[in-house]
């Protein structure tokens, strides 16, 4: 990765010539993928909100839902900026349509159980803070500066939905059985947050993602160790489900999209 | 979506932890209030997320509510009303020579 002091930070803000043009093309997508994955997953916790199981998971559930909505903001915010268009960021949460949606089909999938949405979480989690480890040295100043910020709220996550999935893997037989029905159902949706393509290639070339090897190493090894502890099979990934970040999306995207969008779709503008 | 998972959380797998919050270096923790948590690393959580949510504090302490022993209520006056008419026992009656500046 380009580091802090390199002089190709900041290049993809440079809108001025034909290069940095591209590389802003790729900063626009990589930032609806990141804002995408973030504003997704985090509504789908925010609907835990009055439903946790217990009233301090009440209140930890919406917490990680709004680290990640925060990250979103961000995203759509600095997206709108380089996208020139006049575009807010409540446009690109709640005005566009399903297929114009870039996030990884996992973070769509309903809530499941207690733990199904643990364990999303934990994968999720384990995926992103190698990844925004790595962004604290990327050779754009916004993206570094937020790093900063999400690399701390991701450790966290880690450790909470971490500790669950190890209590619930290895708990009564009852939250075990739970566990590795989380486990199956979710499996086939885990690749995708390894897959690469032209885009990914070039913004890790521009020092705006970190080495997908990197990441994928500390990935495997934080869900090894947990994994162990869980009593949980080492995962494997293997083919799998993905179309998410073409904006293919399943059906269950609609319904949340339908709620999630509602205010603004009936009330344009609508503010509080 | 919940309504099962609640009945499998019985008190005996989820008991109660007192939380103590240091809002500041140098400050002593306060007891800030309670939460139900499996162990006391989970417990720490619990309070991390109940607790400082608006940056209320530096560090937190969990201890098992069974652990500790309170003075009964029954007792209550023979505990601490006798303090009462001991006003002497608060150093009020000192004059402080204005060099020694604040204690």
């Amino acid at each position: 990765m380009a580091g802090r002091d390199d002089p190709a930070r900041d290049l993809a803000r440079d809108l001025d010539g034909d290069i940095a043009d591209d590389l802003a093309d790729d900063l626009l997508a990589l930032l609806l993928r990141i804002g995408d994955d973030h504003l997704i997953l985090g509504h789908r916790l925010s609907e835990w909100c009055g439903h946790a199981p217990m009233l301090e998971e009440d209140l930890a559930l919406p917490n990680m839902a709004l680290d990640l909505i925060g990250t979103a903001r961000m995203c759509y915010g600095y997206a709108a900026e380089i996208e020139g268009g006049g575009r807010s960021e409540d446009d690109y949460a709640f005005l566009r349509d399903g297929t114009d949606f870039r996030h990884m089909l996992m973070v769509e999938r309903p809530n499941g159980d207690f733990a199904h949405t643990m364990l999303r979480q934990f994968l999720f989690a384990a995926w992103m803070h190698p990844l925004w480890d790595g962004l604290t040295g990327a050779s754009d100043a916004r993206l570094a500066d937020h790093a900063g910020k999400a690399v701390k709220e991701m450790a966290y996550h880690v450790r909470h939905s971490g500790e669950w999935v190890i209590r619930l893997g290895d708990g009564t037989a009852e939250s075990a059985r739970r566990m590795r029905a989380a486990l199956d159902d979710l499996g086939p949706y885990i690749g995708e947050m390894f897959e690469s393509d032209e885009t990914s290639a070039r913004l890790v070339v521009a020092g705006l993602l970190p080495d997908p090897a990197t990441v994928r190493a500390a990935f495997d090894s934080t869900v090894a160790r947990t994994f162990t502890m869980a009593q949980l099979p080492p995962l494997e990934i293997g083919a799998g489900i993905s179309g998410g970040r073409a904006g293919r999306h399943g059906e269950v995207l609609g319904h949340l999209l339908a709620e999630m969008q509602f205010l603004q779709r009936a009330y344009p503008g609508q503010t509080w | 979506m919940s309504d099962d998972t609640r009945t499998l959380v019985p008190q005996d797998l989820m008991p109660l932890w007192e939380v103590f919050i240091r809002p500041r270096t140098g400050l002593a923790h306060s007891h800030v209030g309670s939460v139900h948590a499996s162990d006391e690393v989970m417990a720490v959580q619990a309070a991390r997320d109940v607790y400082t949510r608006r940056g209320e504090g530096v560090s937190i302490w969990v201890v098992p509510s069974a652990s500790i022993t309170a003075s009964d209520p029954d007792q209550r006056d023979e505990n601490f009303d006798p303090s009462a008419s001991k006003i002497y026992r608060h150093p009020s009656f000192y004059d402080i020579p204005d060099d020694v500046g604040h204690m």
